[in-house]
């Protein structure tokens, strides 16, 4: 880290912690905020960077993103992730264990912690296996593995199906403080469907997902929750039900939180409109009446986190029948630009949006990032929240380009991204 | 002098140290004491059982267990008989009541059970005319190991009472942590339990047991650490993740030893799985007791089959 101090000038504080925005400086050294707000308007001895007209914020935490190392690094590489990462905002990813090998070893995680301290400029923490290969049969060695430096545990895409597995689970996080994530989708309910049962699943002729997929899944964790008392994140919900069980948790004192995929904020099943596979997704898009329960859910404090769900899917997995093709939409560039929608919306204030993709993450996560705070290390993010782009698939820096995005109009991109005090991406200077 | 006094042990079973007085245990371990003299004599033989018939019923395979109440019957001159159960009739459908009215016609005096069903011995001790000893019934309990533990402390601490107790692993499954927290709670040891969460039946915090799911914690300022057998079925995935990872949170090593008093003393009702929930420095080291449990064991069942002859028939 460079001694020299640096200065973020006339920004737009907004600390979504304290939900504060205040005009004023920042002052950046030894890779930790060592001094902020209205009467920084200079510094001795530091680097200046004039910020007028932009927000300064946390840096994003991204709960939930695949990444293909080890196993397929022409999806996406600890080093092309981190990069697009950057170039969204983004300054912690946590990665997701479906690798191959998978994540269910220490000297795996291990490896990732490393292999991502030395290739990738945002940080990246790596999710353990919720249970051994993923198949939702014997827990992995959940101890062993937080040693090694896994942020949480989670089956990734998948559902452990087996509720006494799960309840052992559970109840064994329990003794070692372990955060469960967990994909609430079951896989038989889910069957051959490809797409929201309904209406327009009709119309296209493609096999529907109901929502109980999801709700019945959920509903049994948070009854699970309560019996083993474990610290339990719903990784993405995406209908209106499943935002009244979590409100119900949370109103019980339940420890449940959940998330949202930036593309259920964003979009709904029409948007598939001519079987476009990249909007194919797990879950998958929904009704309209159920994106507006997500963005009320966000906005009342149901739904704790925004995650990007970043899953990079080459051209021969996407290139095929809808029913066929892979799921998942890349989303780490898009995640900020996106969720910025619900602000010029006002649906949601500022500060509020924020939260919900950096304090509370990190709250969830135990990081001491996510928050304007002296002494909070240096992940920072400046940005225009009005800058108007159409998005060009090709500019991503991603490896794999299956944005539901592309050719969409959006407002507000990131600058500046810096990681522990250095600048990890400015698109001034691009 | 190693006669009983009718009044000293009251039952006419032993089928749990649930029911049993303070004064009875002790009872049962001044003898056993006494029992430890003789077994330590070159002639070993006594003569308080002779004519008498001991049926040794191990439903559940155990070379332990039935080898010290067979020699314990034998060193008090009993005629003993061991019950093949894996090749006789039970294997050809024979429930456990006709088993008991089977053996009952045979006239024994008295029957050792082993079953692996919580419950079984008590019911077996319903449908004979003699007198019936747990050994081990399920994850119930198992009564003479937790006198012979207690028989280890009391030798080797002077006392049982005041002593801090950790009981360490597989409780859930084990009835030897049940007998032993009822034992060592009645002559007033303080006993924790020391187990992942998964291991350890939920009733028990509720019932005023300080639980520890982090090992050091649950050793700090023990004098007497316990360790319990897991049984192998269980390591891989179910109720902990693997060996390697129960050995490393929950296997006794010197490391967490160190958290106990440094006078603490090691005890396993064996068999050991040397690196699952203790070390093999620790298991052979200075302060385990574990090869004079083996040594207790058969001075604890003497001891039992005497008290309990005493209230047989013509006894």
């Amino acid at each position: 880290m460079g001694t020299k101090p640096l200065l973020f000038k006339n920004a737009l504080l907004v600390d979504p912690d304290t939900g504060r925005e205040d005009k004023g400086g920042l002052l950046v050294r030894d890779g930790v905020i060592q001094d902020l707000g209205p009467h920084l308007t200079q510094a001795a001895d530091a680097d200046v960077i004039e910020c007028a007209g932009q927000v300064l914020a946390p840096g994003l935490i991204d709960m939930r993103a695949f990444i293909g190392e080890p196993g397929g690094p022409y999806r996406e590489t600890l080093k092309s992730a981190g990069e697009a990462a950057a170039a969204g905002g983004v300054t912690t990813i946590v990665s997701m264990p479906d690798t191959s090998p998978v994540l269910d070893d220490p000297a795996v995680i291990d490896f990732i912690v490393r292999r991502a301290r030395d290739t990738s400029v945002v940080n990246i923490l790596p999710a353990a296996a919720l249970t051994k290969g993923l198949r939702g049969g014997e827990m992995a060695e959940i101890g062993r593995l937080k040693e090694a430096g896994a942020i949480a545990f989670t089956d990734g895409a998948r559902s452990v199906t087996n509720a006494q597995v799960m309840r052992r689970a559970l109840t064994y996080a329990r003794d070692f403080d372990a955060l469960i994530v967990h994909h609430v989708e079951d896989p038989d309910l889910v069957g051959q469907g490809v797409m929201n049962e309904g209406e327009f699943s009709s119309r296209l002729g493609l096999p529907g997902i109901p929502r109980e997929a999801e709700t019945i899944v959920l509903e049994r964790d948070v009854r699970l929750v309560r019996l083993t008392g474990a610290r339990y994140h719903a990784a993405m919900i995406s209908t209106a039900d499943s935002a009244e069980i979590v409100q119900a948790a949370k109103a019980r004192g339940l420890p449940v939180t959940c998330g949202v995929s930036i593309n259920h904020l964003s979009l709904n099943e029409n948007d598939i409109g001519d079987y476009r596979t990249f909007l194919k997704l797990s879950p998958p898009l929904r009704h309209e009446d159920d994106r507006q329960a997500m963005i009320a859910a966000l906005a009342d404090g149901t739904i704790d986190v925004i995650v990007s769900d970043h899953n990079p899917q080459d051209v021969e997995n996407k290139r095929l029948p809808f029913a066929e093709a892979a799921n998942g939409a890349v989303g780490l560039e898009t995640l900020l630009s996106a969720a910025l929608r619900l602000v010029h919306a006002d649906r949601i204030t500022l500060p509020r949006l924020l939260r919900a993709m950096s304090t509370k993450p990190a709250e969830i996560l135990g990081l001491p990032s996510g928050r304007l705070k002296i002494g909070a290390p240096a992940d920072l993010i400046v940005f225009d929240p009005d800058a108007p782009y159409v998005l060009d698939k090709r500019n991503l820096k991603s490896l794999s380009k299956n944005s539901p995005f592309d050719e969409a109009r959006l407002e507000g991109q990131v600058t500046i991204t810096m990681v522990a005090g250095r600048i990890v991406f400015d698109r001034r200077s691009t | 002098m190693t006669d009983t006094p009718r009044s000293v042990f009251p039952h006419r079973h032993l089928l749990g140290i649930e029911g049993l007085s303070p004064l009875d245990i002790q009872a049962l371990l001044d003898l056993a004491d006494n029992q430890v003299e003789v077994s330590r004599q070159v002639e070993k033989r006594k003569t308080t059982l002779r004519g008498r018939t001991q049926i040794n019923l191990f439903f559940e395979p155990s070379t332990r267990t039935q080898s010290s109440f067979e020699i314990a019957g034998k060193r008090l001159g009993a005629d003993v008989l061991n019950m093949a159960v894996a090749s006789s009739s039970v294997k050809k459908g024979e429930t456990l009541i006709d088993t008991a009215a089977t053996l009952n016609a045979m006239r024994p005096d008295i029957i050792v059970v082993r079953h692996h069903a919580a419950g079984a011995v008590h019911l077996l001790a319903r449908k004979v005319d003699c007198a019936v000893v747990n050994a081990g019934d399920g994850a119930h309990e198992h009564p003479t190991q937790a006198l012979l533990d207690a028989l280890t402390i009391r030798r080797n601490k002077g006392r049982i009472g005041g002593l801090i107790v950790a009981i360490c692993g597989d409780i859930l499954h084990s009835r030897v942590a049940r007998s032993n927290m009822i034992l060592l709670a009645a002559m007033g040891a303080q006993v924790r339990l020391v187990a992942p969460t998964n291991l350890l039946p939920p009733g028990f915090a509720r019932l005023g047991f300080p639980t520890f799911t982090d090992m050091r914690k649950g050793l700090e300022g023990a004098d007497i650490v316990m360790m319990l057998r897991l049984q192998r079925e269980r390591m891989n995935g179910s109720f902990v993740p693997s060996v390697k990872e129960y050995f490393r949170f929950y296997g006794l090593d010197q490391e967490k030893l160190s958290y106990a008093k440094h006078d603490a003393l090691v005890m396993h009702p064996g068999p050991m799985n040397r690196g699952v929930e203790i070390s093999s420095d620790v298991a052979d080291g200075a302060q385990s007791l574990i090869r004079e449990q083996v040594e207790m064991g058969v001075a604890v069942r003497m001891a039992v089959l005497e008290a309990l002859a005493s209230h047989l028939p013509n006894g």
